[in-house]
This record gives C-alpha cells, sequence and structure tokens, in this order.
C-alpha cells in the first residue's frame, strides 16, 4: 500500500463560534487522486485552507507530505501546488511574468525556473501566449495557466479547488486529460468539485463531507454500489409471468409492473445480476424485447448522503 | 542573506511602469503643484516678504525655492501613504493567498512592498529637484558639485526613511481594511493634519502653541528640516523667519525619522505575522 501523504486526524475549525468542520478525520495516499466532496458551506474549504496553511490550525492534527501545518508550515508550502477556486491571476502581468514570479516566490534558481516554465507552458499549450496579459486569456486558457503555475515547483500534493468550474465540455476534458497526465507523473492530486461525474472518472477515492463532518468514504465503485439502487428495465413478451418467475430471486428487492415493462430494484451489483435475470426469463420461455440497466451515479451517491435542501448560498464552502 | 523580496519588487515595479498613463501622471502632478501653487503664491508671498528684510549677513531665499521643499516633501508624503494599496487590492483580488501559500515570508512581502514605494518616491523626488530648477527654484545655491552630490544624497536618505514608515504604516492599514474606500478614508483624514500641521509651506514660528506642540510630533517637520538643510543650507532667512540648523539638530531629525520607520516595522509585522487572508 502507498505511504500516506495527507493524515488528517480529529481537525476542528470554528468561525466566530460557528464549528465549520467538527473533528475530521481522513488520509490521502501518495499518487492518488482524492476528491474532497460537499455541499456549499460543508466545510470544504476550511479544511483545504488548514490543509494549505492559509489558516491557523485550531484543533487537531494534520500532516502534509510529512510535515506538520502547525510546525513546519513552511515546509508544507514548500510540497504543495494550489489550484485555488477563484481565479489568482494578476490581469496585468503576462503569463510568463505570472510563471516567474511564482517560481521566484518558490526560490527556484534562475536556469531551472526558465526551463520549468517553458516545460509547463508547453504542456498546458500556452506557449504561444507568453506575452499576452493574463486579462486578455479566455476562461480555459486560465485555467490552464493556473494549473501550469501549480505545477511549476514540482509539488508533491496539488490542491485542485474546483478546477473545472464555468468551464465548457471540451475544455474540462481537456483538463481532466491534464490532471491525470500529471498524476501519472507522480503528483498526488486533491481535487474539490461539484461535478459529480468529474469525481467519478478522475477519482481513485473520495470523501463525502456535511456538516463539518465525514459521512462517506470509498473508491467511487465502492460508494456507487453502496447504495444498492441498480435497477434494471425490463421489456418482455409477457410481463405478468416474467414477474412470478423472478420474484423467486433472492437479489431483487422489488418489482413493480408498469406498461412499459417491469422495473426491478436490485439489492448487490447490478451488471452481475443482470445475465441472471435474462437467463431465467430466457429459461421459462419468455421473449425479451428490451433490456437497460441503471446504475446509480455519483450525483445519486451525493443527494443519498448530503439529502436535498437547499444550503447556504451565500457563502462559499 | 534572503533576497526574496526582490520578486515581491520586482512585480510591483512592473505594475508601476506598465501603465503609461497613472507613471505619467504621478510623475507630473508634483511638478504641477510646484508649477502653479508654488509659482502662485510665491509671487504674492515674496511682496509681503520684502516688508521683513533679511537680517544684515543672513542668506535670503525667495517663496518658490522655500516651498519647493516641501513639495518634495509632501510628494513623498502622499505616495508613500497610498503605497500600501497595492497590498488591498492584492488581499481583495485574492492574490495574497498566492504570496501567503507560497514559501516566501511575510516580512518579505511588507519589504518587497515599501521598498517599491520607496523607489517611486525616489524618482518623484529627483524630477520635483530637476523640474524646480528648471522653473527658476535656487537649491544647491553655491555648491561644488561634490557638494551638490552628498547634498542628493542627503536628501534621498531622508525622503527613503520617512517614506519607508508610511509605507508601513500605509500596509498596515490595508492589511486591516476590508476595501480601498476605507483606506482612501483614513488616508484623506490623515494627510490634511499632516501636511498643514508641518513647516511645509510656511513657518512652524507664527504657529499658535498648540498647532507648534502638535508639529512637533509630526515626522513631515523632521523629513523637511532635512530637505532643507542638504537643498538650502544651515542658516537663511524666509518668509519672515530665519531658520538655522546644526549638524546635530539634523541628525536628531534623522534619528526621529528612523525611530519612527522601525515602529511602523515593528507593528507592521506584527499585523503580517498575524493576518489571515482566505
Amino acid at each position: 500500500m502507498a505511504e500516506t501523504i495527507i493524515d488528517v486526524k480529529n481537525l476542528e475549525h470554528t468561525f466566530n463560534g460557528v464549528r465549520a468542520v467538527r473533528g475530521i478525520s481522513f488520509t490521502v495516499r501518495e499518487g492518488e487522486i482524492f476528491s474532497f466532496l460537499g455541499p456549499n458551506g460543508a466545510g470544504k474549504s476550511t479544511t483545504i485552507n488548514v490543509l494549505t496553511t492559509l489558516l491557523p490550525l485550531q484543533k487537531g492534527t494534520v500532516r502534509v507530505a510529512d510535515h506538520n501545518v502547525a510546525q513546519e508550515p513552511e515546509k508544507v508550502r514548500r510540497s504543495i501546488g494550489i489550484v485555488f477556486q477563484d481565479e489568482v491571476l494578476d490581469r496585468d502581468l503576462t503569463v510568463w511574468e505570472t510563471m516567474e514570479f511564482h517560481g521566484r516566490l518558490y526560490a527556484i534558481p534562475r536556469e531551472e525556473r526558465r526551463r520549468r516554465i517553458d516545460e509547463m507552458l508547453r504542456v498546458v499549450e500556452l506557449e504561444d501566449k507568453r506575452n499576452e496579459r493574463t486579462k486578455h486569456l479566455s476562461g480555459g486558457m486560465k485555467r490552464r495557466l493556473e494549473i501550469a503555475r501549480g505545477l511549476m515547483t514540482a509539488p508533491r500534493v496539488l490542491f485542485l479547488d474546483e478546477p473545472t468550474l464555468g468551464l465548457d465540455p471540451q475544455t474540462r476534458m481537456r483538463m481532466w486529460d491534464y490532471i491525470r497526465q500529471v498524476n501519472e507523473a507522480g503528483t498526488t492530486i486533491f481535487l474539490t468539485t461539484h461535478y459529480m461525474e468529474e469525481a467519478d472518472m478522475l477519482s481513485d477515492r473520495i470523501s463525502i463531507i456535511d456538516h463539518g463532518e465525514v459521512i462517506a468514504s470509498g473508491t467511487p465503485e465502492r460508494l456507487k454500489n453502496a447504495l444498492g439502487e441498480d435497477v434494471v428495465y425490463l421489456e418482455t413478451e409477457n410481463d405478468a409471468e416474467a414477474r412470478e418467475v423472478l420474484d423467486r430471486l433472492e437479489s431483487i428487492r422489488s418489482i413493480t409492473e408498469s406498461p412499459r415493462g417491469l422495473s426491478i430494484t436490485i439489492d448487490e451489483d447490478g451488471s452481475h445480476c443482470l445475465p441472471v435475470i435474462m437467463d431465467r426469463v430466457r429459461g421459462a420461455g419468455i421473449g425479451i424485447v428490451s433490456v437497460n440497466l441503471k446504475k446509480p451515479t455519483m450525483d445519486d451517491v451525493f443527494v443519498h448522503y448530503t439529502g436535498r435542501e437547499l444550503r447556504d448560498t451565500g457563502r462559499t464552502s | 542573506m534572503a533576497w526574496e523580496f526582490l520578486t515581491i519588487y520586482w512585480r510591483e515595479m512592473i505594475r508601476f511602469t506598465r501603465f503609461k498613463a497613472l507613471l505619467f501622471s504621478s510623475l507630473l502632478q508634483p511638478a504641477l503643484w510646484l508649477a502653479f501653487f508654488g509659482v502662485a503664491m510665491s509671487s504674492n508671498f515674496d511682496r509681503f516678504a520684502s516688508a521683513v528684510p533679511a537680517p544684515p549677513g543672513v542668506f535670503p531665499v525667495e517663496y518658490l525655492t522655500f516651498m519647493a521643499a516641501g513639495v518634495i516633501a509632501m510628494t513623498t508624503l502622499f505616495t508613500s501613504l497610498f503605497g500600501g494599496i497595492s497590498l488591498l487590492f492584492d488581499k481583495n483580488w485574492g492574490l495574497m493567498r498566492e504570496m501567503l501559500a507560497s514559501p516566501i515570508p511575510r516580512t518579505h512581502i511588507m519589504i518587497g512592498v515599501s521598498l517599491s514605494g520607496m523607489t517611486k518616491s525616489f524618482i518623484q523626488v529627483i524630477i520635483i529637484m530637476v523640474f524646480g530648477l528648471l522653473i527658476g527654484v535656487h537649491f544647491f545655491p553655491g555648491y561644488t558639485p561634490l557638494q551638490i552630490a552628498v547634498s542628493v544624497l542627503g536628501i534621498l536618505a531622508f525622503v527613503g526613511v520617512f517614506s519607508l514608515g508610511f509605507l508601513l504604516f500605509s500596509s498596515i492599514i490595508s492589511m486591516r481594511m476590508e476595501s480601498p474606500e476605507g483606506l482612501q478614508g483614513v488616508i484623506t483624514l490623515l494627510t490634511l493634519p499632516l501636511f498643514f500641521v508641518s513647516n511645509s509651506l510656511y513657518p512652524i514660528q507664527a504657529f499658535p502653541p498648540l498647532l507648534r506642540a502638535l508639529s512637533i510630533y509630526n515626522p513631515l517637520t523632521y523629513l523637511i528640516t532635512g530637505i532643507r538643510y542638504f537643498t538650502i543650507g544651515s542658516d537663511f532667512f524666509a518668509i519672515g523667519a530665519r531658520y538655522t540648523y546644526t549638524p546635530v539638530d539634523i541628525l536628531i531629525s534623522f534619528a526621529v525619522l528612523v525611530i519612527f520607520a522601525a515602529v511602523m516595522y515593528v507593528l507592521a509585522w506584527q499585523t503580517f505575522r498575524r493576518a489571515v487572508v482566505t
């Protein structure tokens, strides 16, 4: 098993008497893409701010890249890269100056710095924009620049706070490619997002927090399967008969009949159950007209754990 | 030796030179003060002043030259008081987070911003002096080139320390304020008493006792003393008052400015150390 690179134990944080984070614990393993999900106001940003040393640690222990954030914040800062949720670009600096400034902040020696700037700009395909002021870049280019900047210091952990917010689908898919590339090159990714399919597609593991507490953790597959709500839609030549045949199957929770066929809710992984169902129905001599399997999405998982009510819309989480 | 503050300095100077219109106006404004206010006032004051002639043997100085030193000081004061505003913008636009989350020590952020503000003041001061000489300010009367060089260095030393003090002060307010409007309000409130309760435009000698007492606590008074000493001399007569400065007076003035800057540094350091920007 890979080593732990982020270790959070009983983290608590209070703002003006409001407990924004109420004793959360989780670990991130070196080399993985870890998603940290939760509704607005759940305590995500507070947690990230403590992890990235922007907020002082109040209670609990947090270790990032082998250093304690309370005792060695500078060493933590050297080991991490951050792409903030909202745009953090000086509008009046050029692309190259933005990178140069960042490299100097991290005291990367000149030669090395220039080399990395060239390399990173090539990776995010902004080479021909190097003398363009950042205010003239499109939303996607800005985001790519911020990712390039976050990566130029070769961090062990890259924090991506809503990296694809407000981007069009093409740019977003491109962004996923970059994130995967970066991760394959060895950087651990700590991701927050409100796009559940993004978390689903990218993450090795996910934690969902709400009301300042971690309420679910696991791989995307496990989280989805744990809902146990795979549904098979089955249309046959004789639905009533098919239903009788299937009623005896143990893994089926319930069957409802509708004019368009049967919808069958299954307790276990639907993809394993589906062939069994089809065999049974065919075995009974009933022809199948159509079949459809719907597995729960990360959206279903998210809503299952965090409920449907709207959260405080004024504050970002 | 840690040179990280140069990074912040570098960026501040890029910003300063990038906006040509802003750069131009910030350089032109003090020259305009001197050109209009200076020339208008001096044509009036010199008329009255002739009613009080200089005592025999004392070097008389016309008003334009007298107040030119005040304009240098005023420009330095205004530029420095607003110098910290870039920190407020950094904070409000989120750019501060990039710096605070990086390994650069926080003190270097404030030092870098302050040194860039000091550089801007230096540039302005040189421009005012050159422009002043062109429109008839009699700085450095009878000085040798070496004396002029020493005097200019002396002026820059005074201006440098003074501007650092006020830049740090401005940084403290910027770090504590939420909006540029708030900062503007505080600074406007401060500039008037600072500027007028000083010897920038007229002698302190004729002030009522309270204003006179206040002027002693005004760093601007000490800056102007230093500038007049280096630009005009140690014994001169202007708008009805005689000015004599001994080298000890000048050292004391400089020391006051150094103490002021040091106190501001400590306060700024405490503000930065505790600052939380998310």
